[in-house]
């Protein structure tokens, strides 16, 4: 053995297991600090089940679109299209209800297909020009936005009442008599997608590979992964999950919006950041990411409650992005 | 800054002391000294990684030192930065050379200290004093106006040297000159390397290759694993001495032969010609040999590998592996039977941020649990199976394989191979920057590979001469693109193999640069 070998022999052995547990949960706990900070000087009105509730139907809509995102930012690559995606997936839903005369089940498909295309056609660019994600979904971005006003005609697409169904119910309020299930459908679904994505990452071969390639592409090539097609189903799924997003805004608004969701994508990019994603690729869980898109509704809820003016809400998430990526660098610092 | 009279030639020019530089658990210098007077060359030889590039770097400024002190004509030199040092009078040229290619040749002799008055330059000072330091070359092809570009890599590093003379350099560091120079320019080279000594420079002169150390060092020091193993002068000392110090152990000792019998023809290549390299190579490889491919950096051998493996384009010729003919993608050769060791492991080898686990069965995710799904806890046991039997120095399987020595990295770069139970093995230059512990272990985990029950085939590239004749049974020499025949060890030497690598057959010697 030689001398360095023993070094770090003994360095490993006197790493201590706690700083470890610390880097994965770290935004857990920033999570739980700044919702103390709030529960100790908002109105008590903040620590109420209600808001709980009103918070996690909040995050819902970001949270949905940040799995897909997750996922797209742990390859190595980035989504702008996402906010156009959530609205197109609007004017689409909306259409199939109101003009085509689908139920909610397939008009909800419809939606969440569109956006599935949108991210294949991305995928497929990127891959097949070679060209940087961050250019062609910022090409995606206008084209989508674009389509969805072309098949609104520029205007909202309203629905009516009877033809919505449930469609209205899965990002509102619980009425009394189903309180038994403690959350809105939506939030439940965001929960099932999330376990379902977090499986998918770290217990599958796919996940396994969206790893290696965001990690290293030649790597990952060398070792025989089809990079390409790797990438394309997750662009796919990043699309998928936008659309996914794009049936909660429906939900909550019950129009088609072609232009709801301008610049969504950058809270959704933040999430997935301050959850503890690497834009350089190969890190993030989607643990991190739902405490992400957390933090900013826990944010948003405390200072709305504490009337504090809209401003200072930016201000503050703006300030929290910053930290939570330079505390993860400094970490990476002292980790390499 | 004017060109300092170097008046006093018996003194010591440079001296570095007790110089130690630890980067995490790795010792890269421990307690390492030279020193140098002026008018001397003294010769800095090791193996990769030895700790030679890490102790210039310390006297460049480019990092500080843990601990040690260095002196310059007697006084305490302590850098901050490279540019503090250049200013002190020590200048590097690096393999990789740093002119800027679209600028004249007096423009990179001058670059960053212009005379100039207001920030308008004084072009005749410029024109002078550029002049002055290219005359002392005797080169036509340095002329003040020509663009750096145009010139042949020889120029090039002329002008770097021109470079390090106009600022008024006490010493000169060349790390690695000739590696990419024509025999012509090499002897160019030393011609002015002498003529430098006896203008009274100092000169730190790096190389892999002994006889050039010979021929125009005064004096040697080997470091080996970031220590000093040696020193004299190089008329008091062979180059068998020199690299035994380097080495640091009988050289059969380093390579285990047990008895190998070559069996059916696993990979054939016929005249396989890539996109710009290989422009032809033919070869076969057996059931139960290693095959050597010899030649310089740039001489298309990792090309070869790498369009065998379907890593780049194949443009002529025919690959077959096994039962399999025709190019294939990566995918397929793993599910051929066919695994690659990249010559980069930070690169392309491995993916450093995951874990051992992930990288040893990155390549064949199957088996690791019910319905396709991986456990990771499976993986571990996969990882920690080679772990074991390769001697990987970690705290868990799950751990980055950031974290670990070079050799340690190597070795989970081989694992992947092993895990996959692939039965041709592609080995581009496997103990490169490696420590030589893990050297041992790579030649003893190839020759076990080779013989034994169930034997593989391996073809493996290496610019190291010595490991080639120790480790394969034949080897075939590449030289600008151009695969030569293979030849069985016992037929050949260090030194007809480095003459057909230069392409130094009788009728082209000297011919034009390889690389």
């Amino acid at each position: 053995m030689t001398e360095d070998q023993l070094i770090s022999a003994q360095s490993a052995i006197f790493e201590p297991t706690w700083k470890r547990w610390l880097n994965t949960l770290g935004p857990l706990l920033a999570l739980l600090l700044v919702y103390g900070i709030f529960a100790a000087i908002a109105p008590p009105s903040f620590t109420t089940w209600r808001n709980l509730e009103t918070i996690a139907r909040q995050t819902t809509i970001v949270g949905m679109a940040a799995l897909g995102m997750t996922l797209v930012i742990i390859s190595g690559g980035i989504d702008l299209s996402v906010g156009s995606i959530v609205a197109l997936s609007t004017a689409v839903i909306a259409t199939l209800l109101q003009r085509a005369g689908a139920g909610p089940i397939a008009a909800a498909a419809g939606g969440v297909a569109a956006g599935a295309l949108c991210g294949l056609v991305s995928g497929a660019l990127i891959t097949s020009l070679r060209v940087v994600s961050f250019i062609v979904t910022l090409g995606m971005m206008l084209i989508v936005r674009g389509t969805a006003k072309a098949i609104g005609k520029e205007q909202k697409i309203d629905v009516d009442v009877e033809r919505l169904k449930w469609l209205d119910e899965l990002m509102a309020s619980l009425p009394r008599e189903r309180s038994w299930m403690l959350l809105p459908v939506g939030v439940w679904l965001l929960i099932m997608m999330a376990i379902v994505v977090a499986v998918l990452l770290r217990y599958t071969r796919l996940g396994r590979h969206i790893f290696a390639i965001g990690s290293n592409e030649e790597t990952a090539r060398l070792c025989g992964v089809a990079v390409w097609r790797v990438k394309v189903i997750v662009f796919m799924l990043g699309g998928a999950f936008a659309g996914l997003a794009g049936l909660m805004q429906f939900s909550r608004l019950t129009v088609g919006d072609p232009t709801v969701a301008v610049g969504l994508e950058l809270d959704v990019i933040a999430a997935v950041v301050i959850g503890g994603g690497s834009l350089s690729g190969g890190e993030g869980s989607i643990l991190g990411t739902l405490v992400g898109a957390l933090i900013m509704t826990v944010i948003a809820s405390g200072c709305t409650q504490m009337k504090v003016p809209n401003y200072w809400q930016e201000i503050i998430t703006g300030g929290i992005i910053i930290v939570a990526v330079a505390l993860d660098r400094l970490r990476h610092r002292r980790s390499a | 800054m004017v060109e300092r009279v170097d008046s006093d030639r018996s003194g010591l020019r440079l001296e570095m002391t007790g110089v130690c530089k630890r980067f995490g658990a790795t010792v890269a210098l421990d307690d390492v000294g030279i020193e140098l007077a002026a008018g001397r060359v003294l010769a800095l030889v090791g193996e990769n990684g030895a700790g030679k590039s890490t102790l210039m770097k310390v006297l460049s400024g480019a990092i500080k030192p843990d601990a040690g002190q260095m002196r310059l004509d007697g006084e305490p030199y302590r850098p901050a930065n490279p540019l503090e040092a250049r200013r002190a009078g020590v200048a590097m040229i690096y393999q990789e050379l740093s002119l800027t290619p679209h600028l004249s040749v007096e423009e990179n002799i001058m670059l960053g200290m212009e005379p100039a008055t207001l920030g308008v330059i004084h072009r005749k000072e410029v024109r002078r004093r550029a002049i002055e330091a290219i005359s002392r070359f005797d080169n036509p092809e340095l002329t003040p106006d020509a663009r750096v570009g145009r010139l042949s890599v020889g120029s090039q590093q002329l002008v770097e040297i021109a470079r390090a003379l106009a600022i008024g350099c006490r010493v000169l560091v060349l790390d690695e000159p000739t590696s990419s120079l024509t025999q012509q320019d090499v002897d160019r080279l030393f011609e002015i390397i002498g003529r430098l000594k006896r203008q009274g420079k100092a000169i730190v002169y790096i190389s892999h290759f002994i006889e050039e150390v010979k021929r125009v060092a005064d004096t040697v020091t080997v470091l080996r694993d970031g220590r000093v193993a040696g020193g004299s002068d190089v008329a008091s000392i062979s180059a068998d001495e020199i690299i035994s110090l380097m080495v640091g152990r009988q050289v059969e000792d380093l390579y285990p032969r047990s008895p190998r019998r070559a069996g059916e023809v696993v990979l054939e290549v016929k005249d396989l010609a890539g996109v710009s390299k290989p422009t032809s190579a033919s070869l076969k490889l057996h059931r139960g040999e290693v095959l050597g491919i010899a030649g310089l950096i740039g001489a298309g051998r990792t090309e070869l590998l790498r369009s065998i493996f379907g890593l780049d384009p194949v443009r002529t010729g025919q690959i077959k592996l096994g039962l399999y003919t025709g190019p294939a993608s990566p995918a397929r050769r793993w599910m051929q039977g066919a695994g690659i060791l990249s010559e980069d492991r930070k690169e392309e080898g491995l993916a450093l941020a995951l874990s051992i686990s992930d990288n040893v069965t990155l390549s064949r995710l199957t088996g690791f649990g019910p319905l396709g799904f991986v456990l990771p806890g499976r993986q571990d046991k996969a990882a920690r199976r080679w772990i074991d039997k390769l001697g990987i120095r970690c705290r868990s399987p799950r751990q980055s394989v950031l974290s670990l020595s070079g050799g340690n990295q190597q070795r989970v770069a081989l694992a992947r191979l092993l895990q996959h139970d692939v039965d041709v093995l592609l080995l581009d230059e496997p103990t490169r920057g490696i420590d030589v512990a893990a050297k041992a272990m790579i030649y003893k985990l190839i020759d076990e590979l080779a013989g034994g029950q169930s034997p593989k085939a391996v073809l493996m590239v290496s610019s190291y001469l010595p490991e080639l004749l120790g480790v394969c049974d034949r080897v075939a020499v590449m030289c600008r693109g151009r695969l030569g025949p293979t030849r069985k060890i016992e037929d050949i030497d260090e030194h007809s193999l480095m003459l057909e690598a230069t392409g130094q057959t009788l009728e082209t010697r000297g011919g034009e640069a390889s690389v």
